[in-house]
Order: C-alpha cells, then sequence, then structure tokens
C-alpha cells in the first residue's frame, strides 16, 4: 500500500440522471495507487452507474475524475482504457470462438501493414497470464470454452494489455466457487504490490475484510462514508450506513391478516437443479408474502417455476387446491396465476405495441366473439384501468415505449388486474421506477391484497420486502434461510441473513 | 406531436353509436391505409405512368392490366401468407418448393382421375392438404424441434423440389379435368376468378391479422416472443399455426398456378421465396417481426408485377428487370427506415 500525496484517480461530485431517475446524486471517492478499494451500496445505490462512469460507458452530467491530478473526461470505454482504467463486468465480455490471445488484443492488435503479429500477440499473452499466475491458460484456447474463473482472468489480461492501472471488478466472486476466489485474491493482492489499483464490488463482508484496504459507502446515489478501513470498521456499521435512508418511501398500512382466510398458493419441495431445492411456500388470499435474497440467490427462479417458466426437478405447485401441471405456463394463467417480471422491457412488454394491446394481451378471448377481437371495448376497459392506476400521460394508443418505467410497470400490473388474477407474482416491481411512482406502485400492490389477491414479491430492496410484505422468506444460495412475520424481523438482520455474516 | 393528435383522432370513435360509427371506421381504414402506404401508392402510380408514356395503350389497356393482375394473383395469395409469418418473427424460404409439391401431387394421374370420377374439388383439396402438411412440418421442426427457421426451411426448399421431381419424374404433368379447368379460367363480370381469389385472401388476411385474436398474438409473438410467452401465449403452438397457414396460401396458389398454365410441375414456383419476401418488406412488415401490413404487401406485390410487365413491353431483358428489382428493394427499405426513424420522435 503506498499512500503518495495525489490520489491515482479522484472522484468529486459525480452526478449521472436518467429521464425520471437520478441514478448518481454526488459522488466522491478517491482511490489510491496499490490499493483495493471496497464500494459497499445496495441494489440501486447506483454501484452499476458509477463503474460505467468511471470506465467511460456512461458520461457524468456534473462533477470531474481525476487522473492523477489531472481533470480527464472519459468519452468512450476507449478512452478511458488509454488512460488505464479497465471494467471487469460481472457478465465477461469475451468473444466466444475467439482464442485467448485473440480475445486479450482485440481491438488493439499489433499489426504490420494490416497484418496481425500473431507470434507476438501470443507471446505477449503468455507473459500477461504468467504475471497474473496463470500460465496454465492456453493462449491458444477458445476462449468460450474456459471456466468462469478463467474467463475472468482472461479479462484481467486483456485490462493489463492496455497497461491497465486502475481494474474495476464488479462481484468477481458471484460466479466464482471458494478455491477460485482464493486465486482471484492472490491474483489481486501481486498486482497491487505492482502499484496497480482495485477498485472492489461485492456484498460479502468477509471478502471486503480479506482483500481490502479502504471501503467507501453509497446509498440512493450518493457517498456516504469514504475510505473507511476495511478490517477495523464493524460490520453493524456498515449496515447502517447501507440502510439509514434520506429518502423514506410510504408503505402504505396494512390490516392485520384474516386468519381464516383460504390459502390459494401452496408450493411443496420446489427444487430445479443447480439453482434452488426445497421450497416450501403457502400464500393465503390477501396476503402478501416476499423473498429477500442478493441477486443470484435463486429468488426470481423460484418465481419462475412457480409460474411453469422454469421446469423444476422436483416439488408442486397448488393454486386453490388444484396442482399445476408443470413447466406450463398456460397452466398457470389459466388456474388465474400472473407473472410481473424482473426485465420488464425484455420479458413482460411489446414495446413498439399500444398500451391497450398490451394490457389486452392475456385477456384476449374475453375481447374476442368467433376469434374477432372488439377493439373498442379493449380500449374502453384499458382506460378504465389506466385511469384507476394513474397511468401518465394518458392515452391507450399510445406505444408503450415511450412510457417512463414506473409507468410501464403500471401497464404490466394492469395486464393482470384485467384478469382479475388469483396469484400475482412480482419481480422486482419497482426496479427502474423513479421516487414518486414507487409508493403509488407500493399502493396498488397493497390494494390487489386487499381485494383477496395472493402477491408474492421478490425484491434485492429490503427494505421494500419488510414494508409490503405480511411475511417474509430469506433465500441464500438456492435455500430458504429464515421464514417468518415481516414486523418480526429487521433490516440488519435481514442483510445480514443474505450476505450469510454472523455480525450485528 | 404526432402522438397527441393521433390520440386524439381515435378517441371519439368510441363515443357516439350507431350509423356514423361505421361509416368512420371504413373511412378511417382506408385512410390510414392510404396513408401509411403513401409511398407505396406514389411510386405504383409512377410506375404506371411510366408504362403509359414509353407504351403506350399496348399497356393501358384492360386486357394489359387483367393480365398484370393475374400475374400479381398467384404470388399475392403467397405474400399475403408470409405476411403472416414474419409478422410472427419467423421467415419461410421454402413457399416456391411447396407450390411445386402441391402442384405436382394435385395433377398426378391418380389424383387426375380421382378428380374425374368423384369432383373435380378433389385437385384443390389435394394441393390444400399438401401445402398445409408441409407448414406443419415447417412449424413443427422450428417450434419443438428448435431448429431456427431460416435453416429448417431451407431444408424443407431442398427436399420438397425434390419430392416433387420423384413424383413427377421430372415431367410436366398436363391438365385433363374439365370442370377444374372451366372454374377456374371463368371470369365473373369481367374480372377473372384467380383474380377474384387473391382479392379474397387478401381482405380475409387483412381480417384476421387485424381483427383477430389469432393475429393480435401473431404481433405478440414476433414482438417479443419472451414476453409472449409469459402473458400466457402458447408460443411454439402459435408459430406452428402461422407457417401452417403459410402452407395452406401455397397450396392455393398452386392451384391458381395449375389454373394458369393447365399444368403441374416441378419448376413451378422458382424464387417465389424471394418475390414474396420482397414484396412484404418493401410493403413496410418488419424483417424483425411485430409489425406487419397485409396493404403493404398487396402493394409491394403489385410494384413488382407492373414493373416487369413494363419492362416486357419495353423489350427489355428479364436481367433489367432483375437489377430495377433490387434497386427498388433498397430504396423502399431506406426510405422506411427515414420514416420509422421520424415516427418514433
Amino acid at each position: 500500500m503506498t499512500s503518495s500525496g495525489t490520489p491515482l484517480l479522484s472522484v468529486r461530485g459525480v452526478v449521472k440522471r436518467f429521464p425520471g431517475v437520478t441514478a448518481l446524486g454526488g459522488v466522491d471517492f478517491d482511490v489510491r495507487a496499490g490499493e483495493v478499494h471496497c464500494l459497499l451500496g445496495q441494489n440501486g445505490a447506483g454501484k452499476s452507474t458509477l463503474i460505467k462512469v468511471l470506465a467511460g460507458a456512461h458520461r457524468p452530467d456534473e462533477g470531474e475524475l481525476r487522473w492523477q491530478g489531472e481533470v480527464v473526461s472519459f468519452d468512450n470505454p476507449t478512452d478511458a482504457m488509454r488512460t488505464g482504467v479497465a471494467a471487469i463486468y460481472q457478465e465477461l465480455d469475451l468473444v466466444a470462438g475467439l482464442s485467448v490471445a485473440d480475445n486479450v488484443f482485440l481491438g488493439h492488435e499489433p499489426a504490420t501493414a494490416g497484418f496481425t503479429r500473431r507470434a507476438e500477440v501470443r507471446r505477449r499473452t503468455r507473459a500477461l497470464l504468467e504475471r497474473l499466475g496463470h500460465p496454465d491458460i492456453p493462449a491458444d484456447r477458445d476462449a468460450g470454452r474456459l471456466s468462469a474463473a478463467n474467463q475472468q482472468i482472461v479479462s484481467m489480461a486483456r485490462a493489463l494489455s492496455r497497461d491497465g492501472r486502475l481494474l474495476i471488478m464488479d462481484e468477481p466472486s458471484a460466479v466464482l466457487d471458494q478455491d477460485e476466489v482464493r486465486t482471484l485474491f492472490r491474483v489481486i493482492r501481486e498486482l497491487t504490490a505492482q502499484g496497480v489499483a482495485v477498485v472492489y464490488i461485492s456484498h460479502r463482508m468477509e471478502e471486503i475484510r480479506e482483500i481490502g484496504d479502504r471501503v467507501t459507502v453509497l446509498k440512493d446515489g450518493r457517498t456516504v462514508a469514504t475510505g473507511l478501513p476495511a478490517r477495523e470498521v464493524r460490520t453493524a456499521d456498515l449496515i447502517k450506513l447501507m440502510t439509514g435512508r434520506d429518502l423514506e418511501y410510504a408503505f402504505p398500512g396494512r390490516e392485520p391478516l384474516d386468519p381464516t382466510a383460504p390459502v390459494v398458493l401452496t408450493v411443496r419441495g420446489l427444487a430445479a437443479s443447480g439453482r434452488f431445492s426445497g421450497v416450501d411456500l403457502t400464500v393465503r388470499a390477501g396476503e402478501v408474502v416476499g423473498l429477500a435474497g442478493l441477486v443470484g440467490s435463486g429468488r426470481s427462479e423460484i418465481l419462475e417455476a412457480v409460474y411453469g417458466a422454469r421446469k423444476p426437478s422436483a416439488g408442486t405447485v397448488e393454486v386453490d387446491g388444484k396442482r399445476l401441471r408443470r413447466g406450463s405456463v398456460g397452466a398457470a394463467v389459466r388456474a388465474g396465476v400472473g407473472l410481473c417480471p424482473e426485465e420488464r422491457k425484455s420479458q413482460g412488454l411489446l414495446l413498439d405495441q399500444a398500451v391497450y394491446r398490451n394490457i389486452t394481451v392475456s385477456t384476449l378471448p374475453a375481447f374476442a366473439r368467433f376469434g374477432f377481437l372488439d377493439s373498442g371495448a379493449e380500449r374502453v376497459r384499458a382506460r378504465e384501468l389506466t385511469t384507476a392506476l394513474d397511468v401518465r400521460p394518458p392515452g391507450v394508443d399510445r406505444a408503450v415505449r415511450t412510457l417512463s418505467g414506473g409507468n410501464q410497470q403500471k401497464v404490466v400490473l394492469a395486464r393482470w388486474l384485467l384478469r382479475e388474477c388469483r396469484v400475482l407474482l412480482l419481480d422486482e416491481p419497482t426496479r427502474g421506477v423513479d421516487v414518486g411512482a414507487r409508493s403509488e406502485i407500493y399502493e396498488l400492490i397493497r390494494d390487489l391484497a386487499e381485494r383477496g389477491v395472493a402477491v408474492v414479491v421478490v425484491s434485492s430492496d429490503v427494505e421494500e420486502v419488510l414494508g409490503l410484505s405480511d411475511r417474509v422468506l430469506v433465500v441464500r444460495e438456492g435455500r430458504v434461510v429464515h421464514e417468518g412475520p415481516a414486523q418480526e424481523i429487521d433490516e440488519s438482520r435481514v442483510l445480514d441473513l443474505v450476505m450469510g455474516g454472523t455480525a450485528a | 406531436m404526432s402522438e397527441n393528435t393521433a390520440t386524439a383522432a381515435v378517441a371519439p370513435t368510441s363515443g357516439p353509436p350507431d350509423g356514423g360509427r361505421a361509416r368512420r371506421a371504413v373511412t378511417g381504414i382506408l385512410g390510414s391505409a392510404a396513408g401509411r402506404n403513401t409511398g407505396l401508392v406514389v411510386a405504383l402510380v409512377l410506375l404506371c405512368l411510366v408504362g403509359v408514356i414509353t407504351a403506350g395503350d399496348r399497356f393501358a389497356d384492360v386486357d394489359n392490366l387483367l393480365t398484370i393482375l393475374r400475374l400479381a394473383s398467384v404470388i399475392g395469395v403467397v405474400s399475403v401468407g408470409m405476411t403472416f409469418v414474419i409478422t410472427g418473427g419467423g421467415i419461410d424460404l421454402s413457399v416456391g418448393a411447396i407450390v411445386a409439391l402441391s402442384s405436382v401431387w394435385a395433377t398426378t394421374l391418380a389424383t387426375q382421375s380421382v378428380a374425374n370420377d368423384a369432383h373435380w374439388s378433389a385437385l384443390v383439396f389435394t394441393a390444400l392438404a399438401v401445402g398445409a402438411g408441409c407448414g406443419v412440418i415447417n412449424g413443427g421442426l422450428i417450434a419443438y424441434g428448435r431448429i431456427v427457421a431460416f435453416i429448417a426451411t431451407l431444408a424443407m426448399l431442398a427436399a420438397a423440389r425434390g419430392l416433387a421431381e420423384i413424383l413427377s419424374n421430372r415431367k410436366t404433368q398436363i391438365v385433363n379435368v374439365p370442370g377444374f379447368t372451366a372454374f377456374f379460367d371463368a371470369s365473373v363480370l369481367g374480372v377473372p376468378v384467380l383474380v377474384i381469389i387473391f382479392v379474397v385472401v387478401a381482405i380475409v388476411g387483412w381480417v384476421v391479422l387485424n381483427r383477430t385474436t389469432f393475429g393480435r398474438r401473431t404481433f405478440a409473438v414476433g414482438g417479443n416472443p419472451e414476453a409472449a410467452r409469459l402473458a400466457g401465449i402458447d408460443v411454439r403452438r402459435h408459430t406452428v399455426l402461422l407457417y401452417t397457414l403459410l402452407g395452406v396460401c401455397c397450396g392455393i396458389a398452386a392451384v391458381m398456378l395449375i389454373a394458369r398454365t393447365t399444368t403441374g410441375s416441378s419448376t413451378h414456383g422458382v424464387l417465389y421465396e424471394l418475390d414474396a419476401i420482397a414484396a412484404v418488406v418493401i410493403g413496410g412488415t418488419l424483417l424483425s417481426g411485430g409489425r406487419g401490413t397485409i396493404a403493404g404487401t398487396v402493394f409491394g406485390v403489385l410494384i413488382f408485377t407492373t414493373l416487369s410487365n413494363v419492362f416486357t413491353l419495353n423489350n427489355l431483358s428479364i436481367s433489367a428487370q432483375a437489377v430495377a428489382k433490387g434497386a427498388i428493394i433498397v430504396v423502399a427499405v431506406l426510405l422506411q427506415q427515414r420514416l420509422a426513424r421520424r415516427g418514433d420522435t
């Protein structure tokens, strides 16, 4: 750890806005040469946006970046790489089909008159892999055939081939097993000994303690603490920093649940190989059950399996006592189950089509006589729903693409309202939704429950799960590790459970 | 801006009931069809002008115009079916081969003798059944076998034409079913039956695509298959239905071709896949799926057929026609992209 006078990179007052949302509202921190700087924050705190700003994929609206004291601005990732900043994203961006060496030098191949100097590419790749402690990776192997861990090493080699002085690693351990994590840490230590700085993002407290030097905490797009000593700071303090919000969303009040309400959804022993196992779940009419867990913990997969969109390897799903055919969306929809998927744009909506068509798509037979659609009636019903849900701007003939995230989510909810479903599965219902619309969506969900719908909510926002639900299940690595009433557990306890720590 | 005016224009139609509503609906449909297809209408009118100027009365002659329509009819029926498949996010390269196989199967000695003994419609049903069967196979391979549409239908292209050659022994089979020939050679009020069939197929196609559950699901499946699946639509079954529908259209086209040429042959329908796809695309249907227009397709077919007619009347070679065709496709698609971008903002 060298702590010379000027930091390698300083970030000052960086603000990044997207239509309807301020993703970053003022971020400050310094990265010194040779340190591992950990970034901590809940989902939606702005970590991904920050990485993209640092790596030149986004331009900040305000604020500045200084590289060794000089103000720099990156127009694109290539600019950033030339300066010495390289990001290794969670979804690795290697080209399958090209060799390891070709991947490392992709875009800056040493060449003579347009002919790549192949021998040199291979030689320099081997040297880089050696420097990373992995001479075992063959330079001419197809990069798509490597293990996730080795792909990560190749990504790092690519960053170093551009003379990377600052590596940003976004949850690198998420795809690795324990041995691979150990190897990764060894590599990181060797790099930092050579003066390379690493910005390391992880949710796992024990990793931060082991590899990190200093910690910066982000919350709601702002820096709330920076330069904390990674080994000494108390976990409880970090969790408090991550959760204490300035923005209070209004969670609607809830009526005490009628204990005699009939059970609508029963899930027994549901499992999907490699994803999750042994999931039991019952939801009564009018009850909201929350699933809390990290991305990749299996919570979205559980919802998909309940809905039939993913075929389970074991277990049963019953609605109103009737068992659903496994892995059949049609059966689930007929039984009255609706899903608002996590990726609203790619899984939920027909973006280029009119609002009313998106609302009626699951209920078409109700508007058809002998297969002919009464589009007048469709529009009337859609207009009633969009008015009730206050979709703005109004107008059911508008393409869904032109609406903001919150209003798009309302359109998906309207689809299932129209169908009068018995069970509603919501995966990250407020992702990409701005603060104002959030409370409205919470109201809607509560409203639906009061009308007797059984609701299951998945969210990585712990406060959201606790604020909305009657009962909470905490999922970690494909298993339910806790189940109980929402009032009897608090946010730090849930965070502790999902991150697998033992502190608090 | 244009978004707002569109909403405002639509809103009142659901308001006041009775007589005015139907009229407004009709003018609305015509208006929007003409509006969206202005470019195509202009292109067609220009082509006709060129025809009149260069070939004079030989072009602007009722018989010549009927010839254009008769020629447009066969490929037109295939193109209407193709519009469905492309709107649903697929592609079918095997249409020409299916037309050939259907025409051969419907004109074998066996089929013809049944047709003569029982009723000439046996010939028609054979062609439709063969077309539908090929469509089911295409759709099944794509939806349940998970073979990419391009490859599955490429295989069908090779296999169906091969089978047609085997069945016909590479000979042209002359039709000798008087009832059949008499029916399809007829005209109603001066309009040939072939043209009437095309008009009926186009109208039915328009209604099914724009006014039925099936049509709506086609847009959904083509626009975002994953979202359609999660909304509860059986995407795989729908895909099979789309290719089957196109197969039936190929069967109809085969019947029309048999009537026009009085033969069934394994060389029928060569390159129909390209003509049909070109007509669909210049009509404004998105090759990536999710957006499709039957009216545009009809205009597309008319433009290409009129173009060949004008070239033929002026004694220009088939090769020159091909060059012009290529140019038209490029210009049309460039224009559409420009318009689409303007529509977005």
